[in-house]
């Protein structure tokens, strides 16, 4: 499942460092809902670690069986694409912080 | 003039001038409009509400907005019937229809339209925008129209082509979304963070939810100054309950009906029930679903004010109701065929729901009890196409006479 964060954690700082270069960076409003199998997971560090988002946590209200974390997310537009990407894939629900918009 | 004061999160507290804002800065929280009430009380009396306009503007005072530039397509002030037959049926001797479906674009969605086209033009913007199933495009529309703003619709790809009509008469822009549910509840978010328009349920939020209290004021005046006992809502945003609440509330703070003593009950549909089954689970963490239900003007599955109606429901010592998909239709024709009335799936749902806590007892004989029609059935008539058998005879009296046994 964690297979393609080998790469990140061995680049070199300068590297690192260097891939904002050019980027474009974004500020996105999220909601976490977490199943229960997750809730025991780093997941929110994993994502700051993997994909070089910086996470910052506004609420959030997590118990023994469900869980849900509202918070921000700064990184470059590709990497917040990638990182929520990443979170969906292992059953993380992504919303917007308002809810559904659809009415 | 508005005797709204700001915005107020409802989280952690933090005060805000009002602003085209939802969502609190501090803790992500939403916006809710506070008023100064002192002032309110000064001018609003019965009779001042009774020399009012015949529409939902009669209660401006306890609107977020300036009444002179009303954006007015005369929502508001729909009948309230005292449903006899549907009553008699379920056992409730004081059982009423708020019928909401006759609202100029057919839905209570007016309400909440009005209120935010008329600040978005407070707020200086020239387009109004939404996404939505249907309900909503039609009245932001209609509202648009009537304002003479630019106006957008993002709907779903494969929305049924009589709502896409419905709402592209009134010449708004309307954007198809070819994806899912949740892509287009994605699209229209970065949208609103990127376009300076006023997306009516998005930043203009607070102002558009202000207008859902209308029903509970009209109710009240309409039972002759008195909150019902009981009150059957659908939730899809769960903002409607949460605001029926709120309208009957202010009414009694301002003195002009006595304490509210009323349950609040939510309807849902099982193919969509987050706020039931968090009900039902004991528990205010309401777990967004994927909607999967034919009652698609309250396929909500997560739910903004979720969290909020389930505090109103305890609140005001209410329930929740989910009813299966297959009853929805059996709802719908039944309160067509005993009171008259076509609504759409949302209808089926509270009529159901309604006809489910009567039998459990809930909900007793001799209580005052609501339940809120909020559009029209005329929009999605396919649900209930398997009602349409109508005898074919020749046109001959003898042929009528063998088809239809009944007396002349």
């Amino acid at each position: 499942m964690f297979a393609h964060r080998k790469n990140h954690r061995k680049e070199p700082i300068s590297r690192y460092l260097s891939q904002f270069h050019g980027c474009i960076m974004a500020k996105q409003r999220v909601r976490f809902t977490f199943p229960q199998n997750l809730i025991t997971q780093p997941v929110i560090h994993n994502l700051s670690h993997d994909f070089r988002i910086v996470t910052n946590i506004r609420r959030a209200d997590v118990r023994e069986n469900v869980g849900w974390v509202v918070m921000e997310l700064e990184g470059t537009e590709e990497d917040i694409e990638n990182g929520l990407e990443w979170v969906t894939s292992i059953g993380v629900r992504v919303d917007p912080i308002s809810g559904d918009v659809v009415e | 003039m508005s005797y709204a004061t700001g915005l107020r999160c409802r989280e952690c507290g933090r005060e805000y001038p009002a602003g085209p804002l939802n969502v609190c800065d501090f803790c992500f929280g939403p916006l809710e409009v506070t008023y100064d009430y002192e002032s309110i009380a000064n001018v609003i009396s019965r009779e001042s509400i009774a020399k009012g306009p015949p529409s939902m503007w009669r209660y401006h005072p306890l609107l977020p907005v300036d009444p002179s530039h009303a954006v007015d397509i005369n929502a508001g002030f729909t009948p309230l019937i005292k449903a006899n037959n549907l009553g008699r049926s379920l056992g409730l001797n004081e059982l009423y229809i708020k019928n909401d479906s006759v609202n100029p674009s057919f839905s209570f969605k007016d309400r909440v339209v009005a209120v935010a086209s008329t600040k978005a033009i407070e707020f200086g913007f020239d387009t109004l925008a939404c996404a939505s199933t249907g309900n909503l495009a039609g009245s932001v529309a209609a509202h648009a129209a009537r304002a003479g703003l630019r106006a957008f619709v993002f709907i779903p790809a494969d929305l049924e082509h009589g709502k896409i009509i419905g709402t592209a008469i009134y010449g708004p822009t309307v954007v198809a979304v070819d994806g899912s549910y949740d892509d287009v509840n994605r699209l229209c978010s970065e949208l609103s963070d990127t376009y300076n328009w006023a997306f009516v349920n998005i930043n203009m939020r607070p102002y558009y939810a202000e207008g859902s209290k209308t029903l509970g004021f009209e109710v009240a005046e309409q039972l002759g100054w008195k909150a019902p006992d009981n009150c059957i809502v659908p939730v899809a945003s769960g903002s409607l309950l949460t605001k029926i609440w709120k309208g009957l509330n202010e009414m009694s703070y301002l003195g002009l009906i006595d304490n509210v003593n009323t349950h609040m009950y939510a309807a849902q549909a099982q193919g969509n029930a987050p706020v039931v089954t968090a009900y039902n689970a004991n528990t205010f963490n309401v777990k967004p679903v994927k909607p999967n239900t034919i009652a698609k003007s309250l396929a909500i599955g997560n739910p903004a004010d979720g969290y909020y109606a389930l505090k109103t429901i305890e609140e005001s010592r209410g329930g929740a109701w989910a009813v299966s998909e297959d009853e929805i239709a059996s709802g719908i024709r039944e309160l067509a065929e005993k009171e008259g009335i076509f609504t759409e799936p949302a209808g089926g749902v509270v009529i159901t729901a309604l006809r489910r806590l009567a039998e459990s007892g809930q909900i007793k004989p001799w209580e005052t009890t609501v339940a809120f029609i909020t559009g029209n059935g005329y929009k999605t008539q396919e649900v209930v196409e398997d009602s349409a058998k109508p005898i074919l005879i020749k046109p001959t009296m003898a042929a009528f006479e063998e088809a239809v046994s009944v007396r002349p």
